[in-house]
């Protein structure tokens, strides 16, 4: 391939989870299969394909996005972080031990999506309510729970962080 | 549920970009924000021999503020729009349409530019610059035109757009103190809507000054309620609701069929007008 | 020595409390294992070509151009696979008179729906297959197409299998009492005709299979996302003419199944069949696309219903006419007669009721298979009995709980057989209604209902009792000549440090059975539940049994837990009591430790019995018995089926202008027998109602008349999502069942049996000021908008 040109196959390399990794991928590969199938990181799940079901939920630039929605030759430069960074770097361990706690996941398809998502939540919003949470995760699908289960670890989630600061550096 | 192959490049700059278009021929299409042409190439829906990602090409995204109107970039993306003051101040519909499409993994990641050239009927943005009389700044080859948006939407998926031609910003008048608002039905909280209505007027007692009715999800692009207009102008709220079967002709689809459609543009109509006179 | 589980302050008594599922933490942490995050040297992808067509003759494919393309490696159509996998005819011996016609792993000759797997590419990768099943050019000859079961057994209609004779796969009825004389004599008869939509499961992991076959040990192995390995392991075999002692089936972790994975695929046993062929590993993970059209639909039923009542409210007769379309073919092997067949059995079934008859006919058609989906007929019998008791109540100006309270079968009547004849060994219906009312604070409601409805805000409150099946005997599938095992195994082993390892015949699809397991065995035993794994999901290592279905995890492969638990203990304390010189009587297992029975002194950690057993045999009695593993398997017998019961409410408000119905909170009180776990019953409680309220509000399968599926994507079919939703209070009633000592029956049909009745009677009590009432699910804004009498009716009544 040319510089700047088009190409078929191309070089890509992604910060993943604090780590770079450079290959070479079809143009037509998307990020989740990128991930899968070239990185090996099986925790992000392929649920639709389609941008729907929100399974293939990862972090790039900070930004959650659509995993499937993404080109694999477009995060060329980028830093994505997938469940299993996350999961390493303590980043969802509050919402994590809460899932876990809560029953807030059964299969656990959904939920490395689910997770990175309520994480965006809640570091836009330390507090939200029900409802703010319900709205936020709707474009996550979970076949099992009925959702409320989610909520309740969210906010539980929601909880655990708002104490944290304030024994950490609160004024009381 | 993979796309069949295309070729890729990233286009520096708009030059760039546009070379690269006339180098891969007609058929290559931008790649924008990506949230509905990823989803159809992988569907197999669409086909293209090439993508030209103009996610990096700068100038393209934010929202600046000269004289009267406001600018938005193409690539500007639907959380920016729903967050930037300009916006909210300005264009307050395209404020509050941003937040109602799909959700935030999608609101990341989408554009205005991408959503106006795609041109879904039942998306949110179309119907809005229509509203807003914006004008959609395109640059081909040959350089820069300007069209008003009312011209822009031909049909289904169908734009103004010549071959080689790439949308690079929307310049909406500011609001002053014209209302503008967007009220949509959804089944679920980010689906497309079975009816939705984009209404901007300026409120003066019961009279609708220079009223915009403009409509999402009821024909093959957004459609302007003329007549209901009109009406709403003379303050005759029930004649408007009256006109709306002459202004509207919704064909049915999967949400609905054509005279539910009209009966909740009716609702929805009068809706709007309440939370415009609410404001 | 047994356990008293009504005992509250027992020694590892975990056992009826909340404790967290040991397997959760690593799928929070994207840490489990589903078959597409298998890789095994050499795998290949394929991809199907589906035929477009409802109904269409295939006179020739050509695969030039697929296999032209690099990474193409093989094309296989029906003519190629046909000799190497048999096929298959999905009838049951007990449903008397029931036919199917062959299937194929591809359609050989003639494509049957829409999604039918016509032919299949294999390629280096998924992307590359598909690009080989798109340059596959097939000469297809539409053929006309069977859509509406309402006219499937015209004599116009054409005949889909010519040997079959008619459309017709299956008719039964059933009748009992004297329904000329009840109708004859009621106070009120109702009518009225119920259409509870088609639509399909949508888990979140597609359906996927990797097939592995040795040929140097004529060997196949299955990683499969399955509910039921066993039954996987016999039909491959049978089908792929190998002993079923040369297949085996792992199923790691399964991305949410809900009866969609426990039936035969033409295109999973394509897969095995092309990895016979090419002895190699072969992968196929459904994309969302095809799973619209390839997984099996359900609930597509039409039901008229007749109810007599006389002047005090009293239910005398109720009479069914149920019809269902299953599509070409009944689903093998548990048959796509079951669901009417359950409607027969279930309509009316929380009601003493005199005069009952029920009629199903499941006729063919050229739609999706339909086949056993969560609840399997629940929703639709419960919608019919709960729809039409609410009828009777407005016939006789009757509040509905009233009603309810003088039909349902009194908590002291059991064993009572119904009048559908089904056997009930203990329900608690009326327990259940008062424990609901006082929880949803029913009068109240009413009062706020009334208030609201003077300022133009339309609510309303539904209630629906429901019966749910659970721990299926032989007498669903066994009887009937298929391999579905009814009872199950665990073997339950204590290694040198005192851990303990359970194989267990039932599987994980993320309701918690492994966690469910592990709580069993650690008190049956005796120890700290962190000593506990559980393996499941291995048809090579663990017992044999039906694995996950019907809810038979906790009430049966729990029992069989239970029973291999107490049998190990039981192993354990007579080693115990010889190494230290007691008696077994004297000594028990708490936390881990044996202890003395009366002063609870603690006489060895089990680790350190365990060191004796294993390292120094030698200082043991030469005769002593030191099986430190135990297995048991458990089969129920007394009753043909283990019912549980419950009932929902469900409070809704109705935008008479938009027809928009918003879900204000849901209740629903359970009685599922021994609660093993109360946080993992009420997760499938609540599970299951959301599912149910998708049925009722926004899942359909939408066919046009020439077959096509209209909205065969995730965005078009609607599925629940968060933000509609609402919070759902459970509660319980334990009647526990006297067949097993754990006294456990299923929960995880339960929320989804009731939750449509209960949104439907709700609506239509929101509506009632109008005079409308829908019947039809699901209940689509436009088609409550019709009712209410604003826009013409979708469906053309």
């Amino acid at each position: 391939m040319s510089e700047n040109g088009f190409a078929h196959e191309v070089d890509v390399t992604v910060i993943v989870n604090g780590e770079r990794v450079s290959r070479r991928v079809d143009a037509r590969r998307h990020l989740v299969d990128f991930l899968r199938l070239d990185v090996g990181l099986t925790g992000t799940h392929t649920g639709c394909e389609h941008g729907v079901c929100g399974a293939c939920t990862v972090q790039v630039n900070g930004d959650v996005v659509r995993g499937c929605l993404m080109l694999a030759a477009q995060a060329d430069g980028a830093e994505v972080w997938t469940v299993e960074g996350l999961s390493d770097n303590g980043s969802l361990d509050a919402l994590q031990k809460a899932f876990v706690e809560r029953n807030a996941l059964q299969c656990g398809f959904c939920t490395p999506g689910m997770l990175i998502t309520a994480a965006d939540l809640l570091a836009r919003d330390a507090k939200p309510s029900r409802e703010e949470i319900r709205e936020h995760i709707s474009g996550n699908y979970c076949r099992c729970t009925g959702y409320e289960a989610i909520v309740d670890a969210v906010e539980m989630a929601a909880g655990t962080r708002a104490g944290a600061t304030q024994a950490g550096g609160g004024s009381q | 549920m993979k796309p069949a192959q295309f070729a890729y490049a990233r286009a520096k700059d708009l030059p760039h970009a546009l070379a690269l278009w006339a180098e891969a021929g007609e058929d290559a299409q931008i790649l924008a924000g990506g949230q509905s042409l990823i989803a159809g190439l992988g569907l197999r829906l669409a086909d293209t021999p090439a993508l030209i990602d103009i996610n990096h090409v700068p100038d393209l995204a934010g929202v600046t503020e000269s004289g009267d109107r406001i600018r938005i970039g193409a690539m500007t993306r639907h959380a920016e729009l729903a967050r930037n003051p300009l916006v909210a101040e300005h264009a307050p519909a395209i404020a509050e349409a941003a937040p109602l499409i799909a959700h935030p993994a999608i609101q990341a990641r989408g554009t205005i530019g991408g959503s106006l050239a795609y041109a879904d009927p039942a998306a949110e943005f179309p119907a809005c610059v229509v509203a807003l009389d914006a004008e959609l700044v395109v640059q081909g080859q040959g350089g820069e035109r300007r069209i008003p948006a009312a011209d822009f939407f031909l049909g289904l998926y169908e734009t103004a757009l010549e071959p080689f031609e790439l949308l690079t910003a929307i310049e909406i008048p500011k609001a002053g103190r014209r209302r503008q608002t967007v009220q949509e039905l959804v089944r679920r909280h980010g689906d497309y809507a079975i009816v939705g209505i984009v209404l901007a007027a300026d409120v003066q007692g019961d009279t609708l000054g220079a009223a915009k009715v403009v409509y999402f999800g009821v024909g093959d692009a957004p459609v302007v309620a003329e007549g209901a207009a009109r009406a709403l102008e003379q303050g005759d709220v029930s004649a408007a609701l009256k006109a709306l079967n002459d202004d509207l002709d919704p064909p049915g689809d999967l949400t609905g069929g054509p005279e539910t459609k009209r009966h909740l543009a009716r609702v929805i109509l009068q809706r709007a007008i309440n939370a415009l006179r609410a404001q | 020595m047994t356990i008293d589980l009504n005992q509250v302050d027992r020694p590892n008594s975990y056992i009826g409390k909340t404790v967290p599922r040991p397997n959760a933490r690593k799928l929070v942490e994207g840490r489990g294992q589903y078959v597409d995050d298998v890789h095994l040297p050499r795998t290949v992808h394929v991809a199907y070509l589906r035929s477009p067509y409802a109904h269409a003759r295939i006179n020739g494919i050509n695969a030039d151009a697929a296999k032209a393309i690099p990474g193409v490696l093989r094309v296989f159509t029906g003519h190629d696979l046909k000799d190497v996998c048999t096929p298959w005819v999905a009838t049951l011996d007990h449903l008397k008179g029931m036919k199917s016609a062959p299937q194929h792993a591809l359609a050989v000759d003639r494509a049957m729906w829409v999604g039918e797997p016509v032919a299949a590419v294999v390629a280096e990768s998924r992307a590359v297959a598909e690009d080989g099943a798109a340059a596959l050019e097939v000469d297809f000859e539409p053929l006309p197409v069977v859509a509406d079961m309402e006219t499937a057994l015209d004599p116009e209609t054409p005949v889909l299998h010519e040997e079959l004779g008619d459309n017709l796969t299956f008719t039964r009825t059933h009748e009992s009492g004297d329904l000329a004389d009840a109708f004859a004599s009621a106070a009120h008869v109702v009518e009225e005709t119920f259409h509870t939509g088609r639509h399909t499961g949508v888990c979140l992991e597609p359906r996927s299979i990797l097939a592995d076959f040795n040929r140097s040990e004529n060997q196949l192995t299955l990683y499969a996302a399955t509910q039921a390995p066993h039954m996987i392991q016999s039909s491959f075999a049978k089908h792929l003419d190998l002993p079923e002692g040369k297949v085996r089936v792992i199923c790691g972790d399964v991305g949410g199944s809900y009866g969609i994975k426990v039936h035969i695929y033409p295109d999973e046993m394509a897969t095995a069949a092309i990895s016979r062929v090419m002895g190699r590993p072969v992968k196929f993970i459904a994309d969302r696309l095809e799973s619209f059209t390839a997984d099996i639909h359900a609930r597509d039923h039409r039901v008229k219903a007749r109810m007599a009542v006389d002047s005090n409210g009293k239910i005398t007769a109720l009479e069914i006419d149920d019809l269902t379309g299953i599509g070409p073919y009944s689903v093998y092997p548990r048959t796509s007669a079951i669901e009417g067949n359950q409607v027969v059995n279930l309509c009316g079934g929380p009601y003493d009721l005199a005069s009952y008859k029920a009629t199903t006919t499941v006729v063919m058609q050229n739609k999706a298979p339909m086949c056993q989906y969560r609840a399997v007929g629940h929703p639709i019998a419960c919608a019919v009995t709960e729809g039409m008791v609410d009828l009777a109540a407005e016939a006789l100006g009757m509040d509905p709980v009233e009603l309810r309270r003088r039909n349902l079968v009194p908590d002291d009547a059991y064993p009572y057989t119904a009048a559908s004849g089904m056997k009930f060994e203990g329900l608690s219906h009326h327990a259940s209604l008062d424990k609901l009312l006082e929880t949803m604070g029913y009068d109240d409601l009413r009062r706020e209902q009334q208030a609201l409805r003077d300022k133009g805000v339309y609510r309303g409150i539904g209630i629906a009792s429901f019966i749910e099946l659970t721990n299926p005997s032989p007498f669903m599938y066994g009887i009937g000549g298929a391999r579905i095992s009814a009872q199950d195994g665990a073997t339950v082993r204590m290694d040198p440090d005192g851990s303990l390892v359970v194989l267990s015949g039932v599987t994980e699809q993320g309701q918690g059975t492994e966690g469910m397991l592990a709580q069993v065995v650690a008190e049956s035993v005796g120890v700290p539940m962190e000593t506990v794994k559980v393996i499941t999901g291995d048809t090579q290592t663990t017992p044999y049994g039906g694995g996950t279905w019907a809810s038979r995890g906790a009430g049966i492969g729990g029992a069989a837990a239970f029973r291999a638990g107490r049998a190990l203990r039981d192993n354990i304390i007579q080693v115990a009591a010889a190494m230290l010189q007691s008696t077994p009587d004297a000594l028990d297992i708490i936390d881990g430790a044996i202890k003395d029975r009366a002063t609870g002194e603690e006489r060895m950690p089990l680790a350190e019995l365990g060191r004796i057993v294993y390292f120094r045999g030698d200082t043991l009695p030469k005769d002593l018995d030191r099986e430190m593993v135990a297995t048991r398997h458990y089969i129920t017998s007394d009753y043909p089926f283990a019912f549980t019961n419950g009932i929902q409410a469900s409070l809704v408000e109705v935008d008479v202008e938009t027809g928009f119905v918003k879900l204000l909170k849901h209740w629903c009180v359970e009685d599922c027998g021994r609660v093993i776990n109360p946080q993992l019953v009420d997760e499938q409680i609540r599970g299951g109602i959301v599912q149910g309220l998708g049925g009722a509000l926004y899942e359909e399968c939408v066919y046009s008349e020439e077959g096509q599926l209209e909205n065969a994507n995730m965005a078009d079919y609607l599925v629940p999502m968060a933000s509609e939703m609402p919070d759902m209070v459970i509660g319980h009633v334990e009647t526990p069942t006297q067949e097993s000592e754990l006294g456990a029956k299923g929960a995880g049909e339960a929320g989804t049996a009731g939750a449509p009745a209960a949104v439907m009677n709700a609506i239509n009590d929101a509506i009632r000021p109008f005079g409308g009432r829908v019947t039809r699910m699901p209940f689509t804004p436009e088609r409550v908008l019709a009712v209410l009498g604003k826009v013409p009716d979708p469906d053309g009544r």
